[in-house]
């Protein structure tokens, strides 16, 4: 055990440059972020008018003040909409993550009905289904605030029609495996949407807004020639009265929230929990407020990944494994926020003796049982007839079948660089990591731009020579620029990450909190008993 | 010698805990009486004893003679201590303790007789040479009779009640012209409240002082007097401030006056503590008003400036020992005054006010003496009178009391029901009251509707209740949780997540939003302000924050989601954040749903279901404090519902009559 004594001189230029071209990602990474909000906030009229909470303000009410919130793909569908950078809008029309209701860590769902009404994007399925993933790996109560147009009809695919359904089939799962789920029934939840509130354990609706039915009275008039009032038709009144959808009738969106808070209140959730034994906790003795001048924002740039660990575990104390032995890749025993875990991380590519050590490291974590952290910056396995000889893949190998098989919570962080198999022997999404964020500098794929086309720029002289034909340089130069093009484009942290990539693209100076209420989160998950039964609850 | 060693006290609140105390220090074995609202009251847990002896209501349990002396029987008690008020100055009561055997710490019931009926006391009192007001006292009670004497006496005169006090039955009239309505009035309020209609009248001395003057008197034949007390300081005739000695008081005239009031309690052969009141004029006049046959409320006072155990004195004559010193062993040193903290909204014309002790914290402090009788936890009970403390202070002047009283009532913290903390320490603070120049007119000359009104609620003020609110639900939050490390609290990697904070304090409305902005700091923004509150200390319910800088020191509580008090330099405010509630749930049943404006008595119901209502009609009748309150409908529309039954006690805020609006 020692506390970690920094090189890095806060005064120095290179800091001063680091923190500059990190903060301008951050302003980046905020500027995008609140593209969603903004937008949605120019309904706030529309809202305040029908006596309704505008989205982020249903998700504020129903959250504990002052407990933190752990938000989950932010960046959902960015690029994905459009490929026109500055119009495009990230979220995917909900607000996702994991939050204290009554003290109890839930998952949230709000649909921001600010935008389009609600109206699902290709990415917002898939970003729901993960989050209700999570949900049931660490027993999380789902909580969804209901207010969608449903499927967007204008932008229908038969595959995300076609995927859709495993919403459906994940609530189904969720109810069977004990862990609740919860509707705020806001505004409308027709046809598929009618689902929502249908397959959830309890459904709360606001009188006069919530509604549900699987056809509007727009459809119901064009198959079957009914006139119906959708009050009449699909009101929460009439669910609460009539059909039995709706558990209780809320008056207003406050009333329905206040309601949601004491309904998750009295499961008495935490009663099936141990809490973990508290601990005097130390904050790193370096601020994490320097990480953004301690990193250069080019991986190109090396760098030691202590510098990184002390400004994120408990006191700067870490415990180096083996740090003589394989010694580009770095693997520490430390506390975060009182976790105790193994991190892996890189001050150079994997060699044969880095991934037997980090092969060893991740089983002696799952002996231990205690959590590994990633902190990818990773170009790669070494390559060259030396390392073949020396038997990089089967040592890689060993290293990424541990990845593969601990039984232990694994947490990844892109923090600079994660290239090619680098990215599966650091718990890339493959491997799916029970967390995973990335820094806004961060750059993700199977190799660099420059690599893939000076690859491709090779390949093509040998095989001209092969044949003896001549080289037109001038068209290899062009292919060359759209390679490197095309690869940077899809390495970008924020266009990996409105893929559903990862789970978020963060603040480089909050990932000790990240990592803090993730290891609580999977902590949580596995000393909570719940009551798992066959076929899930059924409303009758 | 009637000795004794079990006391019972027959009162509750802070003479019974205060009886208590002297009692067992004095070695006795004490006894206390309860009714069931008063089951976990302090003064049944202070003392070794206690016997339950009926319900809420007075008329049920602490006026129940029988019931106290079976109690005192059941207990072995020996000896009855009444406190004031209830039985204390029921000559009948008296008379049956002593039947039962039992000592009755108190003058002979005769005393209590030549003194309970006032006509009679000033006729014995003219007899035996005391000074007294002008004024009519026969038992002819014929409104021509009343008028004739009020033209030989002249006006103003003041109307009273022959069997009363505490300014039940009282009336000032200025004008021939008004006699005979005053008198009808005064004869049913004393009908009502003593159950005898005679009245007397009196020269209305104008704007006198208020002088009482606290005599002692042992079976052997000795009779002192321990200094005045002024209570010049009264609303409606009910005293707000007492003090001793008397600011304008000279050796002199506490001569002259000490040796008239020695001359009533001898002339009525007096055993015990017994106060003669006198109006002081201006001119150094006094003239007797009435003679109080018990301990009072404000014996503290000359406790502080005698060094004498009132209490204890009164133990020892009861038991028929002398009191062991003479009238020149009397000495006054200092200056102690008193006020008396009550459950009542001075906003709402002093409304008595009930509901849960959320939090009590008396003031401690050189010179501070708090009597209380209640503690947190408790519900300040619809059934008995709304004091809820005294608090005393003793100085070496007269300043420095008022100082030391000032300093106490800012540190004496009361969550959860209204007090007139805020009036009281205006009182003290007003120039005239500092300067000794308080009269029986003071409150009245002094204090505007304005000065009465809720306190206003500044922008800083409602931003730190707004974050101490935001950190009380962040604490609750935590306490469900399975723990969260500090560094964690208020943070989110998400867009920031303000919770808004809307309160209301009369005309202000303070729309918030609370920003957590690092460990203990918040960013506080409204539509135009933002300001920046920091929370440096909590030590229970004290916090120091700073809000733009500046350094603020408050007392705080909340006790449930949403709601907090906040208390600034003597300016509490009971606070709610409308927006935590289901507001349209309540707007939505509201005018219709008639609730009890204040606690009391359902005299009558003047509705029934099914009847039509205009706006303004009248409800029912509910007796508060002995003032009858109309409740009137809000809304037009048809009564649903009639909840309120004649002769029913209900809480503030119990429904009563729900009305269904008309289309």
């Amino acid at each position: 055990m020692a506390v970690f004594e920094s090189r890095i001189n806060p005064g120095s230029d290179d800091f001063a440059r680091n923190r500059a071209d990190m903060m301008a990602l951050v302003g980046r990474l905020n500027e995008i972020k609140g593209r969603a909000a903004r937008i949605s906030e120019r309904r706030r009229d529309r809202f305040e008018e029908r006596g309704q909470l505008t989205p982020r303000e249903r998700l504020a009410r129903l959250l504990d003040p002052g407990m933190p919130f752990l938000e989950l793909y932010g960046l959902a569908n960015y690029l994905a909409d459009t490929d026109d950078e500055p119009k495009s809008v990230p979220g995917a029309s909900l607000i996702t993550g994991i939050g204290f209701v009554a003290g109890v860590r839930c998952m949230i769902h709000v649909d921001d009905s600010g935008i389009n009404a609600g109206a699902m994007t290709r990415s917002s399925g898939p970003k729901a289904m993960n989050c209700m993933d999570i949900a049931r790996e660490k027993k999380l109560p789902y909580i969804h605030l209901v207010e969608s147009a449903g499927a967007n009809l204008m932008q229908y695919t038969v595959e995300g029609w076609a995927h859709g359904g495993g919403l459906f089939y994940r609530l189904g799962l969720l109810s069977a495996a004990g862990v609740p789920t919860f509707v705020v029934l806001h505004g409308p939840s027709t046809a598929g949407g009618a689902y929502m509130p249908g397959m959830s354990d309890y459904v709360i609706g606001i009188r006069g807004r919530g509604r549900a039915a699987l056809g509007s009275a727009a459809l119901v008039r064009a198959a079957t020639g009914e006139i119906a009032d959708e009050e009449t038709l699909s009101g929460s009144e009439m669910h609460a009265t009539t059909s039995g959808l709706v558990e209780y009738l809320a008056e207003d969106d406050t009333h329905g929230l206040l309601m949601m808070r004491e309904l998750v209140g009295r499961l008495d959730w935490n009663k099936n929990c141990d809490a973990p034994a508290p601990k005097a906790v130390r904050p790193p003795k370096y601020s994490a407020d320097e990480l953004c001048g301690v990193v250069p924002v080019d991986y190109r740039r090396p760098y030691d990944v202590r510098e990184v660990l002390a400004r994120i575990v408990d006191g700067s104390d870490f415990s180096d494994f083996k740090p003589r032995y394989g010694s580009s890749t770095v693997c520490v025993q430390a506390d975060i926020m009182g976790h105790a875990c193994g991190i892996v991380g890189n001050n150079g590519p994997i060699d044969p003796s880095g991934a037997t050590k980090v092969a060893q490291f991740l089983q002696l974590c799952d002996q231990a049982a205690i959590p590994v952290v990633f902190l990818h910056n990773i170009t790669g396995y070494m390559v060259g007839t030396e390392y073949e000889h020396a038997g990089m893949i089967k040592h890689g190998s060993k290293m990424i079948q541990a990845v593969a098989n601990i039984r232990v919570p694994k947490l990844a962080v892109h923090i600079g660089a994660s290239f090619g198999a680098g990215n599966y022997g650091m718990c890339g999404l493959g491997f799916e990591p029970d967390f995973l964020f990335a820094w806004p500098n961060a750059r993700t794929g199977v190799m660099g731009g420059q690599q893939a086309a000076t690859t491709m720029t090779q390949v093509a002289l040998q095989g001209a020579a092969r044949k003896g034909a001549e080289v037109d340089m001038d068209t290899l130069k062009k292919q060359e620029a759209r390679l490197v093009a095309h690869y940077d484009r899809q390495e970008d942290a924020f266009y990996t990450s409105g893929r559903l990539l990862d789970q978020g693209v963060i603040d480089p100076r909050d990932t000790r909190k990240v990592l803090g209420f993730a290891l609580a989160t999977c902590w949580e998950a596995r000393h909570r008993k719940v009551q798992p039964n066959a076929f899930g609850v059924s409303r009758f | 010698m009637s000795t004794f060693r079990t006391l019972l006290i027959a009162n509750r609140g802070e003479i019974a805990a205060r009886v208590v105390r002297t009692a067992r220090a004095q070695g006795y074995r004490t006894v206390a009486v309860h009714s069931e609202a008063d089951a976990a009251a302090p003064h049944v847990k202070l003392a070794d004893d206690a016997v339950l002896i009926g319900p809420g209501p007075v008329g049920d349990s602490y006026l129940r003679a029988d019931r106290i002396i079976a109690a005192a029987k059941a207990a072995g008690a020996d000896a009855v201590h009444p406190g004031y008020g209830f039985l204390s100055e029921n000559a009948d009561f008296a008379d049956a303790c002593a039947d039962a055997g039992l000592v009755f710490v108190g003058p002979p019931a005769s005393a209590i007789r030549a003194m309970g009926n006032k006509a009679a006391a000033k006729r014995l009192m003219i007899a035996a040479g005391v000074p007294c007001v002008p004024g009519y006292q026969d038992p002819d009670q014929s409104d021509a009779s009343f008028v004739a004497a009020a033209e030989r006496i002249g006006f103003p005169v003041m109307v009273k009640a022959a069997a009363g006090g505490g300014g039940r039955g009282m009336r000032l009239v200025h004008k021939s012209a008004d006699l005979v309505n005053a008198l009808a009035t005064a004869r049913s309020e004393a009908q009502n409240a003593f159950g005898s209609g005679e009245l007397i009248l009196e020269k209305a001395v104008v704007q006198p002082r208020h002088v009482e003057i606290q005599v002692f008197a042992d079976a052997h034949g000795t009779v002192v007097h321990l200094g005045e007390r002024d209570c010049s300081v009264q609303r409606r005739h009910q005293k707000v401030v007492e003090e001793a000695p008397c600011p304008v008081m000279t050796p002199d005239l506490r001569a002259a006056m000490g040796a008239a009031a020695v001359e009533a309690a001898r002339a009525i052969g007096y055993r015990g503590a017994g106060t003669v009141e006198f109006l002081l004029d201006v001119s150094g006049e006094f003239y007797f008003l009435e003679m109080n046959t018990r301990l009072q409320v404000e014996h503290p006072v000359t406790e502080l400036v005698t060094g004498l155990d009132l209490v204890a004195l009164q133990l020892r004559v009861a038991e028929g020992r002398p009191l062991g010193f003479g009238q020149d062993d009397v000495t006054l040193t200092g200056h102690a005054i008193e006020v008396r903290l009550y459950a009542e909204d001075p906003a709402t014309g002093f409304l008595p006010a009930t509901g849960p002790v959320e939090m009590w914290e008396p003031a401690t402090g050189p010179g501070v003496r708090i009597d209380a009788g209640i503690a947190t936890g408790l519900d300040v009970s619809p059934f008995y009178d709304p004091m809820l403390a005294k608090v005393i202070a003793y100085g070496a002047d007269r300043e420095e009391a008022r100082q030391r009283l000032i300093g106490a009532l800012k540190r004496t913290h009361l969550f959860g029901t209204v007090t007139n903390k805020r009036f009281l320490i205006d009182v003290l603070s007003r120039d005239a009251f500092a300067e000794g120049k308080a009269t029986t007119a003071f409150i009245a000359e002094q204090f505007t509707d304005a000065d009465l009104a809720a306190a206003a609620l500044p922008l800083a003020r409602a931003a730190m209740a707004a974050v101490l609110l935001v950190e009380a639900e962040q604490d609750r939050a935590l306490g469900r949780s399975l723990g969260m490390n500090a560094e964690l609290l208020g943070w989110t990697n998400g867009e920031g997540l303000a919770t808004r904070v809307v309160f209301e304090a009369g005309e202000a409305r303070h729309d918030m939003f609370v920003h957590p902005a690092g460990q203990g700091s918040y960013r506080v923004a409204t539509g135009s302000d933002e300001l920046s509150v920091a929370v440096l200390s909590k030590d229970g319910i004290h916090a120091r924050l700073t809000v733009d800088g500046r350094r603020h020191q408050v007392a705080f509580h909340s006790a449930a989601p949403g709601y907090v008090h906040i208390e600034e330099d003597g300016v509490a405010h009971a606070l709610r954040n409308a927006v935590s509630f289901a507001a349209a749930a309540e707007a939505a049943a509201g005018g219709g749903r008639v609730t009890a404006p204040m606690p009391g008595l359902v005299r009558e119901v003047l509705v029934e279901a099914g009847q039509t209502v205009a706006t303004g009609a009248r409800l029912l009748v509910l007796e508060a404090m002995k003032m009858q309150h109309e409740i009137l409908a809000g809304i037009d529309g048809t009564v649903t519902e009639v909840l309120a039954s004649a002769g029913k006690q209900v809480a503030a805020g119990d429904l009563l009559v729900e009305i269904e609006a008309a289309e």
